[in-house]
């Protein structure tokens, strides 16, 4: 489906450890929204930040007609948006860019996930789920306080494998440590992560490795998200050369072993 | 009561002023998602340059109050991929097209403007004359009364559509590097490019682009903007100008007319608001009809100075 622009109402507003969970009203949105895609909310409408802020959808409700992303309040625009309350308009555009490549024949998949990237991993757990697979994740965070965890992502992984920076949830340690482990011991088609670039770069590394592909999906300052303005490129090998692609239209989602890190 | 709001850039016809300001609208494709083409005067394309080009590093990006820098580096497939994908989709379309053209050197452009000659559905040619020129230390043509005549005079000879001189407002005098593009044969003037800015991340002490400095636009540089094409306009009244920098809304539009641009160019306002462009082409016409306005030609350059 082709984004839409609109003007939709937050039906929801909840707290998550340190972060913010926002659900939305977006029919058409939620019916055609494919996990690892994004929405480009504005924020602060009428002032000084004009940029919209991309956000990975957290969840699609289809039939409630409803999508959730989840964020850190922590810049000018994530602190208005977790100010917002369940009644209030919001002005968005989505769904945008191409999400995760997911095979339609049911299989063994890893999901990585790094403080609220989780969220769209679990959007993806439950496509993966429903398509008769078997989801085996790792989620971490600094602290416990950061790491985000949904019934969606407990109801449809077969494991789960927490990773606590401080050791105060789950095991201490990196989301990378488990995972030579879990690749040897599930055997997965694909490792999928979302989360801050630098535990993609290691989740992407450790995958190749092992061997198995990486899907990542990309956090990159976006002036535009809709293609045009070219800042949010990725440097990427394809066909032995370097391009710079865009993460909003050629992404967010990208293949870990093409990506060119810094 | 009809309103025309048809205009002529230097020949080119258009049918109404509300143009796309280069590298903020692809060359269409991605912006058709949201706007209908077909309502606006022109697209404007993104800068091409004789080969393809990775552009630069990320971070390319960064937000400041009522604006962004950027800094891309004329990432661009080339003028030969450019003519073949991006200006054939749009002559499919039925949608005029500018072609924004930039170099290194003189010879840079030429080879841009001939590898585009008789293109269909091309009905002008904007020179980026922002690009550091090679032959002068690196400083943009823009900076250089001298070098813009050259460069210009170059373009003129070889072109058959008008050719129109975008130039930077990082100068003293404004007027003349104006007065010099149109005494080496430009058609019109395209008013302003971006004013170079820089921002600094507090915490890390790093620069928020890669390049350290960027190009500022948004509503942040609209005054700036607005007093470059009254300046230009007042000296050479006879000249189109393309008037741009950060309009967002009709009434900037409106207000970028009375200072004396004959159409006006959107950029940044694609980027947060992606229906802005063809709202406020259709806006315009609804500002026009509530006024009794027939004709911009009535209100352009009319700005009243005195209190």
């Amino acid at each position: 489906m082709n984004p839409v622009i609109r003007t939709t109402t937050i039906v929801s507003s909840q707290r998550f450890g340190a972060y913010r969970e926002l659900t939305i009203e977006a029919r058409e949105i939620a019916e055609s929204a494919r996990p690892g895609q994004f929405l480009n909310i504005c924020v602060q409408p009428g002032g000084a930040h004009l940029l919209r802020r991309p956000f990975s959808i957290a969840r699609a409700d289809r039939s409630a007609g409803t999508v959730s992303v989840v964020f850190d309040p922590v810049g000018l625009g994530t602190q208005w948006l977790g100010a917002r309350a369940g009644g209030d308009s919001l002005d968005l555009v989505g769904p945008l860019g191409h999400g995760f490549d997911v095979t339609s024949d049911p299989g063994v998949d890893l999901l990585v996930g790094g403080g609220y990237g989780t969220a769209a991993l679990s959007f993806l757990a439950a496509e993966l789920e429903a398509r008769g697979g078997e989801v085996h994740a790792i989620i971490g965070a600094r602290s416990r306080s950061r790491l985000y965890e949904n019934e969606v992502l407990n109801e449809t992984c077969a494991s789960i494998a927490v990773m606590t920076d401080d050791g105060s949830a789950g095991m201490q340690g990196l989301v990378t440590d488990p995972m030579p482990e879990m690749i040897k011991r599930f055997s997965p088609r694909v490792v999928y992560a979302c989360g801050p670039m630098p535990m993609l770069r290691a989740t992407a590394a450790v995958a190749a490795e092992n061997s198995v592909p990486s899907q990542l999906a990309v956090e990159e300052f976006m002036a535009c998200g809709i293609g045009v303005c070219w800042t949010c490129v990725l440097p990427v090998r394809a066909n032995g050369s370097l391009k710079h692609l865009r993460s909003c239209t050629e992404g967010p989602v990208f293949e870990g072993e093409a990506i060119a890190w810094a | 009561m009809g309103v025309d709001l048809s205009v002529s850039l230097g020949g080119a016809r258009l049918a109404n002023p509300v143009v796309t300001a280069s590298g903020c609208f692809g060359s269409g494709k991605e912006m058709s998602r949201f706007v209908d083409l077909h309502s606006l005067g022109a697209i404007v394309c993104k800068t091409v340059t004789p080969e393809p080009r990775l552009g630069i590093s990320p971070p390319r990006g960064a937000e400041t109050a009522s604006g962004m820098l950027n800094a891309i580096g004329l990432q661009n497939p080339g003028v030969q991929a450019f003519r073949d994908n991006d200006l054939a989709w749009l002559a499919e379309q039925g949608v005029p097209a500018i072609a924004s053209v930039g170099g290194h050197s003189v010879a840079d452009y030429v080879q841009c403007i001939e590898a585009l000659r008789g293109a269909p559905g091309l009905i002008a040619i904007e020179m980026n004359l922002s690009c550091p020129n090679l032959e002068d230390r690196g400083f943009m043509f823009a900076l250089s009364a001298e070098r813009t005549a050259e460069v210009t005079a170059a373009a003129r000879a070889a072109s058959d559509v008008p050719v129109f001189c975008k130039l930077s407002p990082d100068v003293t005098d404004l007027v003349a590097i104006a007065e010099a593009a149109v005494g080496a044969g430009a058609d019109g003037l395209s008013l302003i490019n971006t004013t170079l800015g820089m921002a600094i991340d507090p915490r890390t002490f790093r620069a928020k682009l890669s390049t350290g400095t960027g190009g500022l636009s948004g509503p942040a540089i609209k005054p700036i903007a607005v007093r470059c094409v009254w300046q230009v306009h007042r000296a050479l009244g006879h000249i189109p100008i393309i008037g741009m920098g950060g309009i967002a809304t009709v009434d900037d539009a409106i207000e970028m007319i009375l200072a004396g641009a004959t159409a006006v160019a959107i950029g940044t306002a694609n980027f947060y608001e992606p229906a802005a462009s063809e709202q406020i082409a259709r806006g315009l016409a609804d500002f026009c009809e509530s006024r009794g306005i027939t004709s911009l030609d009535e209100i352009r350059g009319q700005v009243k100075e005195e209190g």
